[in-house]
């Protein structure tokens, strides 16, 4: 049996009004990675953080035994200097700094009144060897992509001297070959001794790497699985993390009505806004008819979002080619604005950054893509907003004590719901999901499927996209498959499997992993 | 949860509170000399550009923290061509002042032009599009003004914005009584005091009737009172009448004690203050300008699309493009908004201190920037009210005025208005950090985020 490295013994941590962590217990064993997995809001993230130091102790009760010693840190500086570093999920690095810059930022090399440069890139690119990575370290931020850049938060975090790595969520921005070659990385960094843990929404990730996995509901620790031992199938971990088994992750529809081809889109072709040359789709041809979920299935970087984009008012995109046509009739889109009127919805992928204004209500998010439907044209009718805002907070089951709360203060399932709800009030014709599901809890995935098929019942159009397999191949009626730009293939759901999926993909390119990085940034 | 209510009490009145707290200080400290009719009076005259100006800085710093740096020059600007203006003989007399008027305002509105242009369409960021407007129009200011100072003359112009010493809406049930007096004393029908000393001198008046005329007008000014009580009833009314309606919709309303006590507070309040006016001069024609700006602008915020967008704008400027909205033209209309207010505020000033000068506005956009912020606008955009503006310039007001009153040097009063500033923002961000809690570390990496975006 190998040696314990860190223990946390019934860790207790309240906020005003909410116990976060009700007697949490984690063991940790050198040498090995420890998977982290519940819904959002269970508490991993505050566990971490009371692990990290960020919480200070005191703050919450219970014990941190680290190496054989109890540890009281007062900060995030009082953990790492113990080893313990943990990686979070936005990625923290300066994009108009080096790589070396970032990876010593606030551990400088050389003395306090002289950054000693050339030990600092030395140094730098040690350890980005260690992590596979061959740019140079003097290389900004801004120039690799988001693969890239996690491993150069890992390489920071191995310049602290790390001996216990946090990785909060390591992949959710990254596509399936740079979380593939991350995962590896773990694992290679597991043979040199590095104990990990890392907190995770994708399971088959987590199967792929974890030797433990301690799943975490509701505040509680409700069981560890050992992978040497136990049953680890995603279907396992589910039902440990949401407490009964999900035999049917995806509601099936019934009684499908096609209609009328809907949406047209042929030979569409952008050019990237700066690196003009590049395009990011190429010839694209897609249709959707009325009543039916169109998938289209790529990995980050293929084109997905910047054709959704493109499509709804050219909102990205330069030198952009290409027929557009509603009901049957060719339309210019020039603006997001006219995309709208012409009943269009693009549900962004970034619900934080494009989709929600956080700092606004949830009826103020609600109406704001369609503010005439509750205003004529300049006065609005507050009492028409209010009904307009409880009608799809009652219709989408959101979580909320009220239609005036904040919806940065919702959890990532409830501002999903809200971002839907702003689009269907708008009262599109044709739908477009950009990652519809990403980053929320499996209950919520669950209840916002629920929300697409009824759409699709309604006689909705609905182009899903998505880089999650299963969800893609449940949902969709008629799958597209995306790929470097390009759409490389097209197959109905019934004959959509995983294997034959991913086969378009690889026969396109065999080689899309350094291309489809730089693409990302 | 207990604490938490509290708390939540105390961050939404947080600048109220400290505004009671500062007024009873003031009063002790100056042995109540503060709340004497006269000073409550100069309050508001002496303030009513910031309570302008500040609405309009509101709407800039609604989109994402931005801010006006050249309403000072503006008010300047304007305000100078406008004295020259009615300072102008054409064909004999003098350019009237309701031309005059219209083009301070325009200047306003083509200023705002000009900034928003740069600002919504070219992306000059506005601090700098802003400062080169505060130097510039200072600068055309005082070539225009050839560094002199031109002096407002016209009567009708001052009174009806707020100079000279019957810039007030008349009193007209007292007045009548005191002509009607008169008239049956001497047969003359005059309501002017200085006809009536006329009168007196004259001896068509004995001293007893003199004193008589003179104690009626000296009482208690009847329109003012009258209209305070009608809005204390108004306001009453209105709270209830809705509060009935919105449980008939079935909405979720405050509990009815708490509603009691606030609209009790507020009428009571309104009837002090009417009541104070109503003793000095009655109700500057100042006030009625900068309750009418107040009043449009809080509508304009609250209640309108434009409103709607300049929030969302500043909480998240590229998801509410992606919603349809036109953000560029929302960034021009506050920054045109802002313009137009700047122009407004420059008929209050000039007709307040009767004169334009080089130097007139200097320093107008920190006091509206500084009543803003005290007022929890937020730097980042997004949130902030005309509510807030109001406390965030009254409390300002008091504070000088207040200090003033008790001889502190003017140096110091800079320090003290500072750290005013300071503590205000300093509570807000305080209080954010502990609601949040846990999203401590998400808010930093949220801001520097923001700040790599602008950079």
């Amino acid at each position: 049996m190998a040696k314990v490295l860190l223990e946390m013994n019934s860790i207790t941590k309240t906020f005003p009004g909410v116990k976060a962590l009700d007697n949490v217990n984690l063991k940790v064993e050198e040498g090995e990675i420890h998977a982290l997995v519940g819904e959002n809001g269970a508490g991993k993230s505050t566990l971490m953080n009371v692990l990290s130091g960020i919480y200070p102790y005191g703050s919450y009760t219970g014990d941190i035994i680290y190496d054989g010693e109890v540890c009281m840190f007062h900060n995030i500086k009082d953990s790492e200097k113990k080893g313990i570093v943990i990686i979070h999920q936005e990625l923290a690095l300066i994009p108009y700094m080096t790589i070396g810059e970032n990876m010593f930022l606030g551990n400088e090399q050389g003395s306090k009144w002289c950054i000693d440069w050339n030990k600092t890139y030395a140094e730098a690119d040690k350890y980005l060897e260690m992590v596979g990575l061959t740019d140079s370290s003097k290389t900004l931020i801004k120039d690799i992509g988001t693969g890239k850049q996690q491993l150069v938060e890992i390489a920071k975090a191995l310049a602290k001297h790390a001996k216990l790595l946090i990785l909060d969520e390591p992949t959710s921005s990254l596509n399936e070959t740079d979380s593939r070659a991350l995962l590896d990385l773990m694992k290679k960094l597991k043979g040199e001794g590095m104990t990990m843990i890392i907190i995770s929404h994708k399971l088959n990730e987590v199967s792929y790497v974890a030797d433990k996995i301690t799943v975490v509901r509701d505040g509680s620790t409700i069981e560890t699985l050992d992978a040497a031992t136990d049953d680890i199938s995603e279907t396992r971990i589910i039902k440990g993390m949401v407490g009964r088994e999900i035999t049917d992750r995806f509601p099936k529809r019934h009684d499908i009505v096609l209609g009328d081809v809907m949406m047209e889109v042929n030979d569409w072709t952008v050019y990237h806004p700066e690196f003009s040359e590049r395009k990011v789709c190429d010839n694209v041809s897609i249709n959707v008819r009325a009543g039916e979920v169109v998938g289209i299935y790529g990995l980050m970087g293929a084109g997905r979002t910047e054709l959704a984009m493109s499509i709804f008012g050219r909102s990205y995109g330069i030198g952009i080619s290409g027929e557009l046509r509603l009901r049957g009739e060719p339309v210019t889109l020039r603006s997001p604005k006219a995309a709208i009127d012409a009943g269009l919805a693009y549900v962004t992928e970034d619900r934080k950054g494009n989709g929600l204004v956080l700092s606004n209500s949830i009826l103020r998010n609600t109406t704001l893509a369609n503010l005439n439907g509750v205003s004529s044209g300049t006065f609005i009718d507050k009492d028409k907003e209010y009904e307009v805002a409880k009608e799809y907070v009652e219709k989408l089951r959101t979580k909320t004590p009220s239609v005036e709360q904040l919806v940065g203060n919702l959890s990532g399932g409830n501002q999903q719901k809200v971002l839907l709800a702003k689009w269907m009030f708008a009262n599109p014709d044709v739908l477009i999901l950009d990652e519809p599901t990403r980053g929320i809890d499996v209950g919520a995935k669950y209840e916002i499927y629920c929300i697409i098929n009824d759409l699709a019942k309604a006689g909705k159009s609905v182009i899903m996209i998505s880089s999650e397999l299963p969800e893609v191949i449940g949902m969709s009626d008629r799958i597209y498959i995306m790929n470097q730009a390009k759409i490389v293939g097209e197959m109905n759901a019934s004959e959509a499997t995983q294997e034959n999926i991913m086969a378009c993909i690889v026969g396109v390119s065999g080689d899309n992993s350094a291309d489809g990085e730089g693409s990302e940034a | 949860m207990g604490g938490n209510k509290a708390l939540n009490f105390l961050r939404k009145y947080m600048m109220l509170i400290a505004t009671v707290i500062v007024v009873i200080a003031f009063y002790f400290i100056t042995d109540g000399r503060t709340l004497l009719p006269i000073n409550i009076d100069s309050l508001i005259s002496q303030n009513a550009y910031v309570f302008v100006l500040g609405t309009g800085m509101l709407l800039c710093i609604l989109t994402g923290g931005n801010i006006d740096l050249s309403v000072g020059s503006v008010v300047c600007l304007a305000g100078s061509v406008g004295a020259i203006i009615m300072d102008t003989v054409v064909l004999g007399h003098k350019i009237p002042w309701p031309f005059a008027v219209a083009v301070m305002l325009l200047m306003g509105l083509l200023v705002g032009i000009w900034h928003g242009f740069w600002i919504a369409y070219i992306k000059v960021p506005p601090f700098i599009a802003t400062l080169v407007g505060m130097l510039a129009f200072r600068g055309l200011a005082n070539i225009i003004l050839k560094g002199k100072d031109v002096s407002i003359e016209n009567k009708a112009f001052m009174n009806l914005f707020g100079g000279s010493d019957s810039c007030y809406i008349p009193d007209f049930p007292t007045l009548s009584k005191a002509g009607n007096m008169v008239k049956s004393y001497t047969g003359v029908y005059t309501s002017n005091i200085d006809e009536i000393t006329g009168l007196y001198q004259q001896g068509k008046l004995t001293d007893a009737q003199f004193a008589q005329v003179k104690e009626v007008l000296g009482g208690l000014n009847v329109v003012c009172m009258a209209f305070a009580i009608a809005l204390a009833v108004a306001l009453i009314l209105y709270t209830f009448i809705n509060r009935a309606r919105l449980i008939k919709k079935g909405y979720k309303v405050e509990n009815i004690a708490a509603v009691i006590i606030k609209t009790a507070i507020i009428a009571v309040v309104i009837i002090w203050f009417g009541y104070k006016l109503a003793s000095y001069k009655g109700i500057p024609t100042a006030f009625i300008w900068i309750a009418l700006i107040l009043a449009l602008f809080a509508y304009i915020t609250t209640k309108t699309t434009l409103g709607r967008n300049l929030y969302a704008v500043g909480g998240n400027e590229k998801a509410t493009r992606l919603s349809g909205i036109d953000t560029r033209k929302v960034m021009f209309s506050a920054y045109a908004l802002m313009g137009v207010l700047a122009g407004f505020a420059s008929i209050l000033v000039i007709a307040r201190g009767q004169k334009a000068g080089p130097t007139i506005g200097t320093g107008f956009e920190m006091d509206a920037i500084a009543a803003c912020f005290i007022g929890g606008a937020s730097a980042y955009g997004g949130t902030g009210s005309i509510g807030g503006v109001i406390i965030g310039a009254a409390l300002m007001g008091i504070i000088n005025q207040g200090m003033s009153i008790a001889d502190t040097p003017v140096n110091y009063q800079k320090v003290v208005k500072g750290i005013v500033l300071i503590v205000a923002v300093l509570f807000d961000v305080l209080m954010q950090m502990r609601r949040k809690g846990g999203k401590k570390r998400a808010a930093n990496v949220e801001a520097s985020e923001k700040g790599g975006a602008k950079a």
